[in-house]
């Protein structure tokens, strides 16, 4: 643990961050207060914020369907993207996207994609620009590990390779594509196994632990921002909550050891743990830290019920950019 | 009726895969989740249970090796379905679909028979988004190759499904997501219904209405309330797409004069106006009015309820349309 506190300190607010929105969400979710899909990251904080944590502002992100965790990490506004979740006018993308289309691409984070594997492509683009424009930037795709079994995964993953972009690709490995098992749709144990058919290097890490993601991201983006061209990082992680929603469905595709085991290994609560162990903190401390955050998710919940619905009129708005881009 | 037997939409699917896999070995299912699952919408529900792994098959996420698989398996000789689990992720599977599965028989001379069934649910109205809620059956439809269907109801979605299973050219199913809880009318002995025919939802003569899927519903409701001002809707449903059932169209126009075509997919480009056209080539003279399109705006489904509710269709905008193409009389 060699990490400096202060570091350690802005990691564990990223997650607490992730956590209270994710658990606020799923709450309203089950009090019918949210429309369409809802794909919850509680229990993968650690992959986003010790990703994110390792990047500058002007740095570039893709995301998932699971999609809110990478937002809130890269500094995503509470408010407004409570507002998108609802469906408000005051939202991120004004009540156009919701859920699985949540963006801020001021903060360099490229949206929340509804297609399994689109992400990737897209995180090679960026990459290509950052590159293109020599401003040091570099582009993070998220993905998790059923995504690796679309072609669009396999392209990326080669392209960037190839024209060795300033890219990582962070795997969030929860042994899971929905209902079904990893084992019955890849014949690896190890997503990071794919990594040399494209040479690139490859490493897995403790999914469930910051510091590890943290100091795995930090030496790829360093890779990547220096001209040393892709890498792939798998963390072994899990989902606490069902798929979609809350709620198990009523079939059970995990057993309930399983599911115990997993979140026996809270990633909040074992660097919380490991800090106050280390005397690098207190409990009051953190205690401070929910109570303040807690108070932020409850603002934004305010905030986006009063917030008004976009009127049908805004329906034709945004489908196309009217400036010229001639030069 | 006495042994009027309800089934719901998914259920009827559900049988008519059923009743499929036991009369034929040939017949598997392939997909995402659709094994132990059964799918996300419950239409595979209890499949595997009943004929096995091997014959229901849960895939990797991978659209394209799904449809491609099926595409192999059609041609070497198996009865393939192939799911893909919303109708917005075809577009992940498109050389397989139009470049591979709707060509490879003409390509190869008429030398090669493929027996395959794509099954996909398309529709919004669930607040899915952009991504998951599109209608692109214009697109499939475009395909000389392909068969597209798309029922809206459980009766003909038994029927059809049947006999998409049972053709012997690519067909796509395309399931309506906000039909899936309908239940009506389905008997429990297997039949199909033909591709290519389609049906008088219900008789009138003042006007055609020529709806599918989830919109032939809202043109019923629709219909109830003009007729109480007096207007007489007769309501057509391809229910088949392509081939469409362009005589069932045209001779219900020259009996009524007046075509309203709606459909939930965005207007521009959608198969209203294919319809449109054809009415005018083969019945022009019988029109006393322009044969007007019911569609979406030209934008990407909406998230918010506020949005969507506005953007798709429904009985009121359809009762609207014909308003106005009676006024014009
Ligand atoms: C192209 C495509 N196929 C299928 C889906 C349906 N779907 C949504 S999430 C998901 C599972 C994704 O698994 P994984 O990549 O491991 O991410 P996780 O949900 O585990 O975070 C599937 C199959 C989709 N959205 N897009
Ligand atoms: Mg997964």
């Amino acid at each position: 643990m060699d990490l400096p506190v202060d570091v350690q300190l802005d990691l564990h607010r990223r997650m607490v961050r992730i956590r209270l929105f994710e658990e606020a969400a799923g709450r309203l979710a089950e009090s019918n207060r949210l429309p369409g899909f809802l794909h919850l990251y509680v229990g993968e904080e650690a992959v986003a914020a010790g990703v994110c944590g390792a990047l500058n502002d002007d740095d570039h992100i893709t995301s998932t369907h699971r999609g809110h965790g990478h937002l809130v990490a890269k500094g995503g506004d509470f408010n407004r993207m409570m507002a998108e979740l609802m469906g408000k006018a005051t939202g991120y993308c004004k009540g156009k996207g919701g859920s699985m289309h949540i963006s801020d691409t001021s903060l360099g984070m490229l949206g929340a994609n509804g297609i399994v594997g689109a992400g990737s492509p897209i995180a090679v683009g960026a990459a290509f620009a950052n590159k293109y424009r020599g401003r040091g930037q570099v582009a993070v795709a998220f993905f998790g590990d059923g995504s690796t079994n679309i072609g669009a995964f396999h392209e990326a993953a080669n392209m960037a390779c190839a024209l060795h972009l300033p890219i990582v690709f962070a795997c969030e490995n929860n042994e899971y594509g929905e209902f079904t098992p990893r084992d019955k749709t890849m014949a690896i144990t190890d997503i990071v196994d794919r990594a040399a058919g494209y040479g690139m290097p490859g490493v897995i890490v403790d999914g469930m632990d910051v510091i590890a993601v943290h100091e795995a991201a930090v030496e790829a983006v360093e890779r990547a921002r220096s001209g040393g061209g892709p890498s792939l990082i798998e963390a072994k992680t899990y989902r606490f909550y069902n798929h979609h929603g809350v709620q198990n469905l009523g079939l059970k595709y995990r057993s309930d050891d399983e599911v115990a085991m997993w979140k026996q290994r809270d990633p909040i609560f074992t660097l919380e743990d490991r800090m106050i162990e280390n005397k690098a903190a207190t409990r009051d401390q953190f205690d401070a830290i929910w109570a303040e955050l807690r108070a932020g998710i409850e603002a934004a919940i305010a905030f986006a019920d009063e917030s008004p619905y976009p009127t049908p009129d805004q329906i034709m708005v945004g489908v196309y950019t009217s400036m010229s881009g001639a030069k | 009726m006495a042994d009027e037997r309800k089934l719901a939409y998914v259920m009827a699917f559900n049988e008519a895969v059923k009743q499929q896999m036991e009369a034929d070995p040939n017949v598997f299912c392939a997909g995402e989740d659709i094994g132990a699952f059964g799918g996300v919408f419950g239409t595979f529900g209890g499949l595997q249970a009943k004929f096995g792994a091997d014959r229901v098959v849960d895939t990797p996420i991978s659209e394209q090796a799904i449809v491609g698989l099926g595409v192999g398996a059609a041609v070497t000789g198996l009865r393939p379905i192939v799911d893909l689990m919303f109708m917005d992720f075809i577009c992940v599977a498109l050389d397989q679909i139009v470049n591979q599965a709707a060509k490879l028989k003409y390509m190869f001379g008429g030398d090669a028979v493929l027996p395959l069934t794509i099954t996909t649910a398309g529709g919004g109205g669930l607040s899915a988004a952009a991504q998951h809620s599109q209608s692109l059956e214009a697109l499939l439809c475009h395909i000389p190759g392909l068969k597209v269907v798309m029922p809206s109801n459980p009766y003909d979605m038994k029927g059809l499904m049947t006999a998409c299973i049972q053709e012997n050219n690519p067909t796509v199913m395309i399931k309506h997501k906000r039909l899936l809880g309908m239940t009506g009318h389905v008997p429990e002995e297997s039949y199909s219904i033909p591709l290519g025919k389609g049906n008088i939802l219900r008789p009138g003569k003042d006007v055609t209405i020529v709806a599918y899927a989830r919109m032939a519903n809202e043109a019923l409701i629709a219909a109830e309330e003009l007729a109480k001002d007096g207007i007489d809707c007769e309501i057509i449903d391809p229910r088949t797409l392509q081939p469409l059932d362009t005589d069932l169209i045209v001779s219900s126009v020259k009996k009524t004069n007046h075509a309203v075509v709606v459909h939930e997919a965005v207007r521009f480009g959608g198969l209203g106006g294919e319809i449109a056209s054809q009415i005018q080539e083969l019945a022009f003279d019988y029109l006393d009015a322009p044969v007007t399109r019911i569609g979406a705006p030209f934008s990407p489904v909406p998230f918010s309820p506020a949005l969507e509710q506005h953007y798709i269709p429904d009985s009121k905008t359809i009762v609207q349309g014909i308003r106005d193409v009676m006024a014009r009389v």
